[in-house]
């Protein structure tokens, strides 16, 4: 007898698989985590070095986006 | 046999069904599982809603705005981003998460270089090491104020020690510089205390990590005959890897809102060179009264320390997937 909300029926793994491998191959959680990341470190070092004004200026902007678009795409099928 | 247990407990279960008081039974039979289990997590959940997330929306609310928490009465405006764009333009602020990053990095850096060097070491399980961590332990469970007093007068250029072991070991004059005074000087100073006081907590985490490495590893590099250098850099340092980023984490984040020591030991002085953001912040908000301000400077700190911590989690669970 299968629990309450266990996966078990074949039909329903099969629609996932599908939704899957329809979901766009750029879109693919790796990929965007890591673009995610990416612009959160560039953020970060933006916010603290202490060369150019106009980049601290931007940092936040950046360092928003960055974070906004990790919390989404780590959502995102693998 | 089974079955006649079964129906003694079930005779039990229509017992205490019966038993019931039949509105308690409606509330009671309604209920399953999973909403006993959100019962029992709400008090928690109502708690944490109230004193984390409900602030962190005010919070956003207030930088939106030009409130100043010591005028009650005043009418508060909608300034839309521009408590944003201040900051962001500002050059003191600017220079506080230069002071900020500085202070951040080298705190870091050494505590963990040292305190992995001492979690090695302690390891080792020589004579007396369970009374030499205790010792080491000390500094960490002194509280804030009492290490920022006692290192103001550690570093005093008259009758400070810390500028007489200096002197012992460079010839200098004790009275010829000034660890708290000088521009140069006072960040490190800063540096050096945090490192002082936090070094035995990275220790700490460095030596679970070390202690939860199994004994059959090493046994087996050293059947294949594997170098001291080669079992530290392929078993030692990539198995305690996880929990000096643990710890690197931790300290990273309490470092970013470090203001206690801070202000104890400079103040944020000489000059502004030692003033890290929490302590503009705490200027803005609550010398100034720029409640609004202040908030929004708040955010952009929690969005960066909230960012850094989702990249530092996201390395972490590589590792530990290695």
């Amino acid at each position: 007898m299968s629990q309450p909300g266990s996966t078990t029926n074949p039909s329903a793994g099969n629609k996932n698989c599908v939704d899957d491998a329809r979901w766009p191959r750029l879109l693919r959680r790796g990929i965007m985590e890591n673009l995610a990341t990416l612009i959160i470190a560039l953020g970060f070092i933006m916010l603290f070095q202490p060369f150019v004004m106009i980049l601290y200026t931007y940092s936040f902007i950046t360092l928003l986006v960055g974070t906004l678009m990790f919390i989404v795409v780590s959502k995102f099928p693998e | 046999m089974a079955q006649a247990k079964s129906s003694i407990l079930e005779r039990s279960a229509d017992k205490a069904a019966a038993l019931t008081p039949a509105r308690m039974s409606r509330s009671i039979k309604g209920l399953s599982d999973r909403a006993v289990a959100w019962w029992f997590i709400a008090p928690t959940i109502i708690l944490l809603l109230a004193i984390n997330i409900f602030p962190l929306i005010w919070a956003v609310k207030l930088s939106f705005t030009n409130y100043k928490a010591n005028r009650l009465n005043a009418v508060v405006k909608d300034v839309g981003l521009r408590n944003y764009e201040r900051i962001l333009t500002d050059p003191d602020i600017w220079l506080a998460m230069q002071a900020t990053a500085h202070f951040v990095f080298w705190t870091i850096f050494l505590q963990t270089l040292i305190g992995f060097a001492l979690a090695y070491l302690i390891d080792r399980k020589f004579r007396g090491h369970a009374f030499w961590t205790t010792i080491i332990l000390i500094p960490m469970m002194l509280s804030p104020a009492v290490v920022g007093n006692f290192w103001r007068f550690l570093y005093q250029p008259q009758i400070g020690l810390f500028n007489y072991i200096v002197t012992f070991f460079t010839g200098a004059e004790p009275s010829s510089f000034q660890m708290l005074g000088s521009v140069d000087l006072a960040p490190w100073a800063i540096v050096i205390v945090d490192t002082w006081m936090w070094t035995p907590y990275v220790m700490l985490i460095c030596l679970a990590g070390l202690r939860s490495i199994p004994d059959y590893i090493y046994e087996a590099a050293e059947v294949d005959r594997a170098s001291n250098w080669r079992r530290f850099w392929s078993i030692t340092l990539p198995m305690a890897l996880p929990f000096i980023m643990l710890a690197v984490l931790f300290r990273g984040i309490e470092n970013f809102k470090m203001f206690d020591m801070v202000t104890l030991l400079t103040g944020g002085g000489p000059g502004s060179t030692t003033e890290v953001a929490s302590i503009t912040l705490k200027r803005e908000a609550f010398e100034k009264w720029r409640t609004g301000y202040s908030s929004a400077f708040a955010i952009i700190l929690f969005v960066a320390v909230f960012g850094l911590a989702n990249i530092y989690v996201k390395a972490l669970n590589r590792v530990k997937q290695r």
